[in-house]
């Protein structure tokens, strides 16, 4: 039996944001991967659910009109690795979230659930972060949509409003089109565990494949909340790709990082965690792009 | 606190539950309809030993709400014995195998082995492996039990091909 106080069931996104105008102290309940466990645990005790996993209007993954990928939250991390258009057009995101836990909590766990946690490890975030992801909010008062850069505010924290929902997660085509991206966790345990350092690299080649037309490089766990290396994406920027210069993107992005101390890993592993995974993402990306390194 | 039915196929029958909004899945199905092979372990779905197929796909009871099954098709290990009590070759299989010690991850392992069991694609031990990797043993080492899945899925491909 789970230790919560009122379970408030909404059968419809405009009724879950009805119950959630009237009591914003509640909490949305999706696959309750985290918020049921917590529950257990005695941190979320006593807390007031607004019930909105057997929503099905939230479920999904299509290809707009515009070409632009809509992920709906409530989509499990299998769905999201399984179905065709992730697979044809973005695999890297597949490939992230197969990353996460055990068969089981992947078929429960939402991606939407993952970013909302706000927390620095959510394999899913740290793509989305690097394909320039937005997200649409829907609350009574209507929706907005925010960049996914401006999601995250800090350790567990993100910028959804008491009486707000995420509604979907998009990414556009001129981000995802011709961008191939390559992720790796780097983790104590194949599965079933957490990432002490994530990093997802993505890349643009120029016509010849000899040059990087754009970088785009992600890190989970590497500050209170998942991050880019601007520094890093400047500096590759129309660069002809050498051993020379990804040894420069490995040294960059450390100028943009602020990994702690944790009982997983201390700072200064993750600082080389950090360096060392830039590179072979960046490696990575490049030869899903068809590119080599020219000397 | 409230109370609600739900109704289920459990294990080829179709039942209905009162329970209390609160209840797991795995409440529900080892409390109320006393399917024993439910095995409460770390109950934050860290252990696996609570796997049920829902739908077809496999689920810790553990952390899924009893109200979400409504209108599910659920099968639990006492679902794969033939309506005689005979068991099923994966049981056989553990037996066989010595992939059964203590007892108690046995019936989550199985249920997590399924999905593989009824796939046409050979697994490989390494993709065993990523299938029951949501699943903890303490016992065996798990490498009789990935042998366990990967002589009964061989078995089952080699039936079918017969049979077509």
């Amino acid at each position: 039996m789970y230790n919560f106080k009122t379970l408030y069931e909404a059968t419809s996104v405009a009724e879950a944001l009805t119950l959630k105008a009237d009591h914003p102290e509640a909490l949305f309940l999706a696959g309750g991967s985290d918020i049921l466990i917590k529950i257990r645990e005695g941190r979320l005790a006593g807390v007031d659910l607004i019930n909105i996993y057997m929503l099905d209007e939230l479920r999904g993954i299509c290809l707009e009109e515009n070409g632009s990928i809509l992920i709906r939250p409530l989509t499990s991390f299998t769905d999201v690795a399984m179905h065709p258009v992730i697979k044809k057009h973005l695999p890297v995101l597949g490939e992230a979230v197969n990353t996460i836990g055990g068969p089981q909590v992947r078929n429960i766990g939402t991606i939407g659930g993952n970013i909302c946690n706000g927390v620095p490890s959510a394999d899913s975030a740290i793509t989305l972060k690097a394909y320039d992801a937005t997200l649409e909010i829907v609350s009574t008062e209507g929706t907005r949509v925010l960049p996914y850069a401006d999601f995250n505010l800090g350790f567990g924290k993100v910028d959804l409003g008491p009486t707000e929902l995420l509604a979907g997660i998009r990414i556009p085509k001129a981000s995802w089109e011709g961008s191939f991206g390559h992720y790796i966790k780097y983790s104590m345990r194949k599965a079933m565990d957490i990432a002490t350092l994530g990093c997802s690299a993505n890349v643009k080649l120029s016509g010849d494949k000899r040059s990087i037309k754009q970088l785009r490089i992600a890190f989970g766990v590497a500050a209170p909340v998942p991050i880019r290396s601007p520094k890093a994406e400047e500096l590759a920027k129309d660069k002809t790709i050498t051993q020379d210069l990804i040894d420069r993107i490995g040294e960059a992005v450390l100028g943009d990082v602020s990994p702690r101390s944790s009982w997983r890993a201390g700072r200064e592993f993750r600082l080389q965690l950090i360096e060392e995974l830039a590179k072979r993402a960046t490696v990575e990306a490049i030869g899903k792009a068809g590119g080599t390194i020219n000397g | 606190m409230d109370n609600r039915s739900v109704t289920c196929t459990v294990n080829g029958r179709k039942r209905t539950f009162m329970i209390d909004v609160r209840s797991s899945l795995s409440d529900m199905l080892r409390g109320e309809a006393g399917l024993d092979s439910i095995k409460h372990g770390c109950d934050v779905g860290e252990c696996g030993a609570c796997t049920v197929l829902i739908d077809g796909k496999p689920f810790n009871s553990c952390i899924y709400l009893a109200i979400w099954a409504e209108g599910k098709t659920i099968l639990t290990l006492e679902g794969l014995s033939t309506t005689q009590g005979a068991i099923s070759d994966i049981q056989q299989a553990f037996i066989d195998e010595g992939a059964v010690q203590c007892g108690i991850c046995t019936p989550g392992f199985i249920m997590a082995s399924i999905p593989i069991l009824e796939s046409d694609v050979p697994a490989t031990r390494d993709e065993i492996k990523r299938q029951i990797a949501g699943n903890l043993c303490r016992c065996t080492g798990y490498e009789h039990i990935v042998t366990a899945i990967e002589k009964t899925q061989k078995k089952r491909i080699a039936e079918r091909a017969r049979q077509v």
